[in-house]
C-alpha cells in the first residue's frame, strides 16, 4: 500500500474542492437551519442556481464572467423569495417536504431537453470557466504550495478565492449571529410564536434567513461550476443537500465555524476511506468476492449514511459541540 | 365603600397563609394597593350582566366567533375589559378562553368579529404587531427560549432595537448603546423577579415556576400596557405562587392592565377585580370575584360543567390524553437535560 | 433500549476513531501534485460517473418529440462487453463504455411500452463513433412505421384513454407505497425518508430469489413481501422505537431516516449494482389491445392484485379491531392510549403491513418498468405527493391521492413533455400544502 500516495491525497481533501463546495453550502444552511431552525431541504437547489447563473449567462447569453456572478445572485435571491413566500408559514415537517419538492422542480426542470437550448439539458453545460481563471495571477503550468499542498495554478487560484469567500461568510454570520439580528433568529428556533408575541416579525427574520443562506449556497455554486469548468443538473440532487445536512452535523449546527470544520472532516474522511479501500482492493488484501474498486465509492456513501444516524442520535450537538447549546430539538 | 365591603371576607379566605407572601417580595405593600382600591370602586356600579360597558375600557370585543370544522370555539357578543384593572376569565374546560386569548393577541383568525385595543382595531393586526401596540401575552405552556441564557431572552423582549436590522446587525457600533440600555433594564427586572442569579444560565435548566416568571418579566420588556397572561400559575410550585401572585398585582400597581386566564379559584379571588366567565365559548356571566362565585347561573355553567351535566366521553379522554401529553413531555424534559 | 443500541454505540465508537484518525494526517506526504488527484466526488449521480470510461448518451423519443421512459438501449463495441441500459423519465440513458472507438447501439423494440408500444424507429442499430470527453448522442426517433410520416396532431379519446390506464396502474403501485408511509406519520410522526428503500428492497429481493436463486416469480414476489414485512418489524424495532422511547424529536427522526436511506440506497448498489435488470419472467409480453388502449397481460394482472389488496387494507382498517386502533393511533396518538389501546403494538403492526406493501409496490413497479437501486428513490416524492394530497396519516386519503397522482401524471404529458410530468406532480404537492395541508380528504385540526 502507498501510504504517501494516501496520506497525501487525504491532506489535500481537508483543504480541497468539495470542502469548500460543502463548506459554502453548509454556512448558508446553517444560516437557515443551525440558527433559524428552518428545515430547508432545496439548499441543492441554490447551489445550482449559482452555478447555473454563471454557466447560462456566459455560454448561452455571451455576456462576461462577472455578470454571471451578478445573475446567479439575483437569481438565488428570488428563489428564495418566491420558495419563501409560500412555505414559510408551514410547520417544518411541511416546510422540508415543499423544499425538497422545489429544489426536484428546479433541476428537472433545468435538465429537460424542452431547455436544452438554454440550459443543455442532462448533459448540461461546460466553457464558462475561462472568464474566471483569465483573472488568475498564477502562471498556468506552475504548481503553487507547500509539502502536500501543491496545486496546479488553476486549482490555486479557484481554492484561493473559494477559502476567501468562506472566510468573509463566516465573518458576516458571526457578526449577524453576535448580534441582536442574530437573537431574533435563535429565539425563533426555540419557539417561534414566543418572539412572534414580543412583536417582531418572524416571517420577515425567516425570509431574510431564508436568503441569505440561499445566496451563501450560491457562492458553493460559483466554486462548484467554475471549479469543475462545467455543471450537469444532476449534481444538483437531493442528494446534495442530504450531504450538506451531514457536514453541518458534523461540524456543529448554529457554530460560526462548524460548516467549515464539517465539511474537512467530511472530505478527509471520505477520500481516506476511498484510497484505503481502493489500495487494498488492488494489493489483495480485500477479498474480489466481497468488494470491487467501483464498490469502494458505494461503501463510502453507506458510511456517509451511517454516520448521519448516529450523529443524529448520538452527537445532535456535532463531533465538538456542546449539548446544552444543541441548536435542535433532539431529544 | 363597598369594594372592600367584599373585600374582607376574600383577604380573611385566602391571606392567611399568603400575605406574608406578599411581604416576602419587597416590591408590594401588603394588603390592597391604592389602583387596586381605585379600579374596585371605578367598577362598582358597572351592572353584573354579560357584556356590560365599562367606564374606561382598554380592550373591547364584539360579535367575535371562531369555528372549528363545525364546531364553534368562540361565539362571544361584546365584552369589555376595564383598564387598569385585574381581570380574570374563567370557565370550565374546552370553554374557549384560551382560544379567546389567541384570538384577541393575532395568533388566530376569527371567523367573524371585530375587537379594539385602545379604540384602534386590531382584526387582522398580525400578531407582532399587536404586541408593538402595547398588549403583550404569555402562554399556557411556558414558552421559555431555553437554549438562549435568561438574559439573552430578557434582551429579545425589548422593541425597537436598531440592532434587530439586517442591515446595522453587523456594525455593532450602531447599536452597543441601545444594548447597554436594554441590557440595565433587563437586570432590573430579573432584580425585581428575583431571577438576577441566574442571569447567565440557559433558560432551559430553570424550574417550571421561574420559567413563568422569566416569561412575564420578558413579556414586560416591551413596555405593555395591557398584559395577557395564560394561565400564570398552572405548573407553577406553590412555594413561587405567592411571589407570582405579588408580581401580578404589581404589574395593577404601575398602571397595567391585566387579563389572564385561570383555574385556581383562589388566585382568581384573591387578586382580580372582575371576573368574566366563559361557558360553550360565549360570556355567561361578569362581576367582581365574590359576586360572581355566588351566581347560581355561574355556578350552574361552571361546576354543572363537572358534575350535573358531564362532559361527553370523548371531552374526557381528550383531557386525559392532553393531560398526558404533557406529563410524558415534562418527563422527557427531565431525562433530556 | 440500552440493549438494541448497544451495536450502535459500538459502530459509533468505530466511526470517532476513524474521523480522528483521519484527521490525523497532518504528516507530510511526498509533494504528489494534487490537480487530478483530488477525486472528483459527485454525490448526486448514479454509479457511472465512478466508472472509468466514455458516455454515450441515448434519446429515444416519438415523432413529437414526446421521451420515452423504460426502453432498452445496448451498444456493443469490438473487444468489449455490451453495455445495456434503459431510457430515464426523460427518454435518456448513459451507456458507459469502456473507451473511445466505433459501437453500435441497439435499442430493443419489445422494451417499448404505453404510447411508444408498436413504434419504430427510424434506424436500428446506430452506428457511432465515441470520441473522449464528448457525449457523444445517439437519438432514436420513433414512429408508426418507422418512416418520416408526421403524426396526426390533436388528442385523441384511445390516446387519453391509454394514459388514464397506464396513469391507473401508475397511482395503484405509488397507493401500496403512500399507506405505510401516511400511517407511519400518523402513528408516530415520523416524515420517513427511507420509505423509498423500502420499495426497491421489495424489487430487489424479488430479483435475487428469482434470477438469483431461481425461485419462481409467484413464489419470489410473496416472499420478498414477507421479507419487506420483516423489514418494517426490524425498522421499528431495533431503530424507531427505542427512539421513540428516547423521546426523540420528530427533526431529528426525520433526518436519521435520511441517513437510513442513504445508507440502504448504497448497500442496494453495492449489492445490487447500478445497472438495471428485470425479473426472469414475464418480459416481452406483447400488449393486449383493449379496444380504447392497450396494456400487457402482466399489467393487468399486477393492477387487479394491487387492487385486491387495497380493498382488502381497507376494509382492515374499517371492519377489524386492530384497524380501528390504527385508524384510533393515527388520529390522536395520545388519547388512543388513554383509552386503552396499546399504541407500541399499532405501531410495529402498522410498520410490519406498511413495510410489507411498500415491498409489494416495489414487487409491481419492477414489474411495470425495471429494477434499479434507487427506483424507490425516486417515486418517493410522488408518494409523498400522494400522503400530502389525501391528507398525512389517512389511509384512504393515500389510496385516493395516489390514483389522483398516477392519472395525473400521465395525462399531463398530453400538454407539457413527458420528462416533466414529475414537475406538475411536485407543483400539486407544493400547492396542497400550502391550501390545504390536511389534504382533499383529511379535516381541519383544532389549534390550541
Amino acid at each position: 500500500m502507498d501510504w504517501s500516495s494516501i496520506l497525501g491525497n487525504t491532506a489535500r481533501a481537508a483543504i480541497g474542492l468539495e470542502t469548500v463546495i460543502y463548506a459554502l453550502a453548509a454556512i448558508g444552511l446553517n444560516v437557515q437551519f443551525g440558527y433559524a431552525g428552518l428545515l430547508n431541504f432545496g439548499q441543492a437547489a441554490f447551489v445550482a442556481v449559482g452555478a447555473y447563473g454563471i454557466a447560462v449567462t456566459v455560454t448561452v447569453l455571451g455576456l462576461p464572467f462577472w455578470l454571471g456572478v451578478v445573475v446567479g445572485l439575483v437569481a438565488a435571491v428570488l428563489l428564495a423569495v418566491l420558495l419563501g413566500i409560500p412555505t414559510l408559514r408551514l410547520r417544518a415537517d411541511y416546510l422540508a417536504i415543499a423544499t425538497i419538492a422545489a429544489a426536484e422542480i428546479v433541476r428537472l426542470t433545468v435538465r429537460s431537453a424542452t431547455l436544452r437550448d438554454q440550459t443543455g439539458g442532462s448533459s448540461g453545460l461546460s466553457g464558462f470557466a475561462e472568464g474566471f481563471y483569465d483573472l488568475s495571477p498564477f502562471t498556468p503550468g506552475q504548481s503553487y504550495g507547500f509539502g502536500p499542498w501543491v496545486f496546479g495554478a488553476r486549482l490555486a487560484w479557484i481554492l484561493l478565492v473559494g477559502w476567501v469567500l468562506v472566510a468573509v461568510c463566516c465573518l458576516v454570520v458571526f457578526l449577524l449571529m453576535r448580534s441582536p439580528w442574530g437573537r431574533v433568529l435563535k429565539g425563533i428556533r426555540e419557539d417561534e410564536d414566543a418572539v412572534r408575541s414580543l412583536g417582531k416579525n418572524v416571517y420577515a427574520y425567516k425570509m431574510q434567513a431564508l436568503v441569505i443562506g440561499g445566496v451563501i449556497g450560491a457562492l458553493a455554486g460559483f466554486v462548484f461550476g467554475v471549479g469543475r469548468a462545467s455543471v450537469q443538473p444532476d449534481l444538483y440532487g437531493t442528494e446534495l443537500t442530504f450531504f450538506v445536512y451531514t457536514v453541518l452535523l458534523l461540524g456543529g449546527a448554529a457554530r460560526v465555524l462548524g460548516p467549515v470544520v464539517g465539511a474537512a472532516i467530511f472530505w478527509v474522511a471520505l477520500v481516506l476511506i476511498e484510497n484505503v479501500l481502493v489500495q487494498a482492493v488492488g494489493a489483495g488484501y480485500v477479498p474480489d468476492w466481497l468488494m470491487s474498486s467501483t464498490q469502494v465509492g458505494q461503501v463510502r456513501f453507506m458510511l456517509v449514511g451511517l454516520a448521519l444516524m448516529l450523529l443524529m442520535i448520538f452527537r445532535p450537538q456535532g463531533i465538538f459541540g456542546d449539548r446544552r447549546e444543541l441548536a435542535i430539538d433532539a431529544r | 365603600m363597598p369594594a372592600d365591603e367584599n373585600r374582607p371576607d376574600l383577604t380573611d379566605l385566602d391571606e392567611g397563609t399568603p400575605h406574608g407572601g406578599g411581604g416576602s417580595h419587597p416590591a408590594i405593600a401588603p394588603g390592597p394597593g391604592p389602583r387596586a382600591l381605585a379600579a374596585r370602586e371605578v367598577l362598582r356600579d358597572v351592572p353584573r350582566v354579560p357584556g356590560a360597558p365599562k367606564p374606561d375600557p382598554v380592550l373591547v370585543a364584539d360579535g367575535v366567533v371562531r369555528r372549528f370544522g363545525g364546531l364553534t370555539a368562540v361565539d362571544v357578543q361584546h365584552v369589555e375589559f376595564q383598564r387598569g384593572a385585574i381581570t380574570a376569565l374563567i370557565g370550565p374546560n374546552g370553554a374557549g378562553k384560551t382560544t379567546f386569548f389567541n384570538l384577541l393577541t393575532g395568533f388566530d383568525r376569527p371567523d367573524e368579529g371585530s375587537w379594539t385595543f385602545e379604540g384602534r382595531s386590531l382584526a387582522r393586526v398580525p400578531a407582532h404587531r399587536v404586541a408593538r401596540r402595547g398588549m403583550v401575552r404569555t402562554f399556557q405552556l411556558t414558552k421559555a427560549l431555553s437554549r438562549l441564557t435568561v438574559i439573552e431572552n430578557m434582551r429579545l423582549g425589548a422593541t425597537g432595537q436598531v440592532g434587530e436590522r439586517l442591515l446595522s446587525a453587523m456594525f455593532r457600533r450602531v447599536w452597543r448603546g441601545q444594548e447597554d440600555s436594554n441590557t440595565r433594564r433587563a437586570d432590573e427586572l430579573l432584580r425585581r423577579f428575583k431571577l438576577d442569579a441566574k442571569r447567565e444560565d440557559f433558560a432551559g435548566s430553570l424550574s417550571g415556576g421561574q420559567r413563568k416568571l422569566l416569561e412575564m418579566a420578558r413579556a414586560l420588556m416591551t413596555e405593555p400596557r395591557l398584559v395577557m397572561l395564560d394561565e400564570p400559575m398552572a405548573g407553577v410550585n406553590p412555594a413561587l405562587t405567592q411571589s407570582l401572585l405579588g408580581h401580578v398585582k404589581d404589574l395593577r400597581e404601575q398602571g397595567m392592565t391585566v387579563v389572564f386566564v385561570e383555574h385556581d379559584m383562589d388566585m382568581v379571588r384573591d387578586i382580580s377585580d372582575w371576573v368574566v366567565v366563559m361557558a360553550q365559548g360565549t360570556v355567561v356571566a361578569e362581576g367582581p370575584p365574590d359576586a360572581v362565585m355566588a351566581d347560581p347561573a355561574v355556578i350552574d355553567a361552571y361546576l354543572g360543567g363537572h358534575h350535573d351535566a358531564p362532559l361527553t366521553e370523548e371531552d374526557e379522554a381528550e383531557q386525559i390524553a392532553a393531560a398526558e401529553a404533557e406529563l410524558e413531555r415534562e418527563h422527557d424534559q427531565e431525562v433530556g437535560r | 433500549m440500552l440493549t438494541t443500541l448497544a451495536a450502535p454505540r459500538a459502530l459509533l465508537a468505530l466511526v470517532a476513531l476513524a474521523l480522528l484518525l483521519a484527521l490525523a494526517p497532518a504528516l507530510p506526504g511526498g509533494g504528489a501534485r494534487a490537480d487530478a488527484a483530488t477525486p472528483a466526488p459527485s454525490p448526486g449521480v448514479s454509479a457511472p460517473t465512478d466508472v472509468e470510461g466514455e458516455t454515450i448518451t441515448v434519446r429515444v423519443r416519438t415523432a413529437d418529440r414526446e421521451d420515452v421512459p423504460g426502453a432498452e438501449v445496448t451498444a456493443t463495441g469490438a473487444g468489449v462487453d455490451p453495455v445495456s441500459g434503459t431510457t430515464d423519465d426523460g427518454g435518456a440513458v448513459e451507456l458507459v463504455v469502456p473507451g473511445t472507438g466505433t459501437y453500435e447501439v441497439t435499442l430493443d423494440v419489445d422494451s417499448l411500452t404505453g404510447p411508444a408500444a408498436g413504434l419504430l424507429p427510424r434506424e436500428n442499430p446506430v452506428q457511432r463513433s465515441v470520441a473522449s470527453g464528448s457525449a457523444n448522442p445517439v437519438i432514436f426517433q420513433l414512429s408508426e412505421d418507422g418512416g418520416a410520416s408526421a403524426s396526426a396532431g390533436g388528442v385523441s379519446a384511445g390516446q387519453v384513454a391509454q394514459l388514464v390506464a397506464n396513469g391507473l396502474r401508475y397511482g395503484l403501485i405509488i397507493a401500496l407505497a403512500a399507506i405505510g408511509l401516511s400511517l407511519v406519520f400518523g402513528t408516530t410522526g415520523l416524515t420517513n425518508f427511507a420509505h423509498g428503500e423500502l420499495i426497491t428492497f421489495g424489487a430487489i429481493a424479488t430479483y435475487f430469489l428469482n434470477v438469483g436463486a431461481g425461485v419462481p416469480f409467484l413464489l419470489a414476489a410473496p416472499l420478498a413481501v414477507v421479507l419487506g414485512g420483516v423489514a418494517g418489524y426490524a425498522n421499528d424495532r431495533l431503530l424507531w422505537r427505542p427512539l421513540r422511547r428516547r423521546g426523540t424529536g420528530l427533526v431529528a427522526m426525520m433526518i436519521v431516516s435520511i441517513g437510513l436511506a442513504l445508507l440502504l440506497r448504497y448497500l442496494f448498489l453495492y449489492v445490487f449494482g447500478g445497472s438495471t435488470q428485470t425479473y426472469a419472467e414475464y418480459q416481452g409480453q406483447r400488449g393486449l389491445d383493449l379496444g380504447l388502449f392497450t396494456l400487457r397481460p402482466i399489467d393487468l394482472i399486477s393492477m387487479a392484485v394491487a387492487a385486491v389488496v387495497l380493498v382488502a387494507v381497507g376494509l382492515v382498517l374499517v371492519r377489524t379491531r386492530l384497524g380501528k386502533a390504527t385508524r384510533a393511533v393515527s388520529d390522536n396518538p395520545a388519547l388512543a392510549a388513554a383509552s386503552g389501546i396499546d399504541v407500541n403494538r399499532v405501531i410495529l403492526v402498522v410498520w410490519v403491513a406498511g413495510a410489507a406493501l411498500a415491498a409489494l409496490s416495489g414487487v409491481l413497479l419492477g414489474l411495470a418498468q425495471q429494477v434499479q437501486y434507487q427506483m424507490g428513490f425516486q417515486i418517493l416524492l410522488l408518494v409523498f405527493a400522494a400522503v400530502t394530497l389525501g391528507g398525512l396519516g389517512t389511509a384512504f386519503g393515500a389510496m385516493v391521492g395516489a390514483l389522483f397522482i398516477g392519472v395525473f401524471l400521465e395525462v399531463s404529458t398530453l400538454v407539457i413533455p413527458t420528462e416533466l410530468r414529475n414537475v406538475g406532480a411536485l407543483l400539486v404537492l407544493i400547492l396542497v400544502l400550502l391550501v390545504r395541508p390536511q389534504g382533499i380528504l383529511g379535516r381541519a385540526s383544532r389549534i390550541g
